[in-house]
């Protein structure tokens, strides 16, 4: 393997061991959200995308009905088509390696190969960020989940307080632009004054509403869709 | 929960595969590009908001603020992921047991 190669798969490697020990905090999240030991592990497992996780597990914590947690997380999710849309032409896949990229197409291996000079570095990136956070973000989440339920309150642990502060953390890196800023606090001003008023659940959707209203006023204003480089990701090169 | 569990497992997955399916025309709209870039900050933001500032249908200042200011300070100082998570949470465990 050429230094070139192997620097791509040693950069993987660093951003998945960053990114996979958060699942431990995603673990115990989970379990004090009141989610059982495998409920928890199923959702790392099934649907690897760690903020739909989070908020899978923040609208069920908070009292939402389990439907409406699901339709959070897949509001979440369909950044990773967007991902997708810009990765298939460089990755190349077909067939069932296509169906395995796809379950660890997320934003670290996304940041990982996007920039890539060709198309064989690329898929290294990729395959190589993709696999090792799959692998220590599993491994995490079942640590985290057992811990979680031996330490018994969370709020004792003040873990309640963890969830809001795992969500600021991922919505970090995207308020380096004006018009996000406005979005994120107007979407969060809607539903803190929608808590009062509708069932657990619904005011996180319709701060979605807030980013389509959004979207479509701001018609004719070049933002063009970012997808995450290598510099947004824990433990990527800055 | 476990239909809420596996649908949001199989549904996510989709909306992957479906990116690396699709030509990439279908999302080529401007707007449809700016409301799904759009999408992941109003929903995290939203959800930042109630996690810390509500209890089912009220709403509540309380330890959790002291946490979230921590993050803030934290993330402004370019901590790691689990600095601002773990730090957060302790900082209100400390707040409650004042």
């Amino acid at each position: 393997m050429t230094d070139e190669r192997s620097g791509i798969v040693r950069d993987g490697l660093a951003v998945g061991l960053a990114t996979g020990l958060y699942g431990v905090s995603f673990g115990a999240i989970g379990v004090a959200s009141g989610l059982s030991v495998l409920q928890t592990c199923v959702l790392s497992l099934l649907m690897f995308t760690g903020a739909s996780q989070f908020a899978f597990v923040g609208v069920v914590a908070a009292g939402g009905a389990p439907v409406s947690g699901a339709a959070t997380a897949l509001l979440l999710g369909t950044r990773n088509t967007l991902y997708g849309l810009r990765m298939a032409p460089l990755l190349g896949w077909r067939g069932w390696r296509r169906a395995a990229a796809a379950h660890v197409l997320i934003d670290e291996s996304t940041a990982m190969s996007v920039n890539r000079g060709t198309r064989a570095e690329a898929r290294l990136g990729f395959a190589s960020t993709g696999l090792s956070v799959f692998v220590l973000w599993n491994l995490a989440t079942a640590i985290g989940a057992v811990g979680g339920q031996i330490l018994g309150d969370p709020r004792t642990y003040g873990l309640d307080a963890a969830v809001g502060a795992a969500f600021l953390a991922l919505l970090w890196p995207r308020l380096d632009v004006r018009s996000n800023q406005v979005v994120g606090l107007v979407a969060a001003a809607v539903a803190l004054v929608l808590v009062p008023l509708t069932a657990a659940g619904w005011p996180v959707l319709a701060a979605g509403g807030v980013a389509l209203l959004a979207g479509v006023l701001t018609r004719g204003t070049t933002d063009p869709t970012e997808v995450p480089g290598p510099g947004d990701v824990a433990g990527g090169h800055h | 929960m476990w239909t809420a569990i596996l649908l949001a497992c199989v549904g996510c997955y989709a909306l992957k595969l479906a990116g690396l399916s699709l030509p990439a025309r279908v999302l080529a709209h401007p707007v449809v590009e700016r409301v799904a870039d759009l999408i992941p900050v109003a929903l995290l933001a939203a959800l930042v908001a109630v996690q810390v500032w509500s209890t089912g249908p009220d709403l509540e200042v309380d330890a959790r603020t002291a946490g979230l200011a921590f993050a803030v300070v934290a993330l402004l100082l370019r901590a790691p992921f689990l600095v601002v998570v773990i730090g957060a949470a302790a900082v209100a465990a400390l707040v409650r047991a004042l």
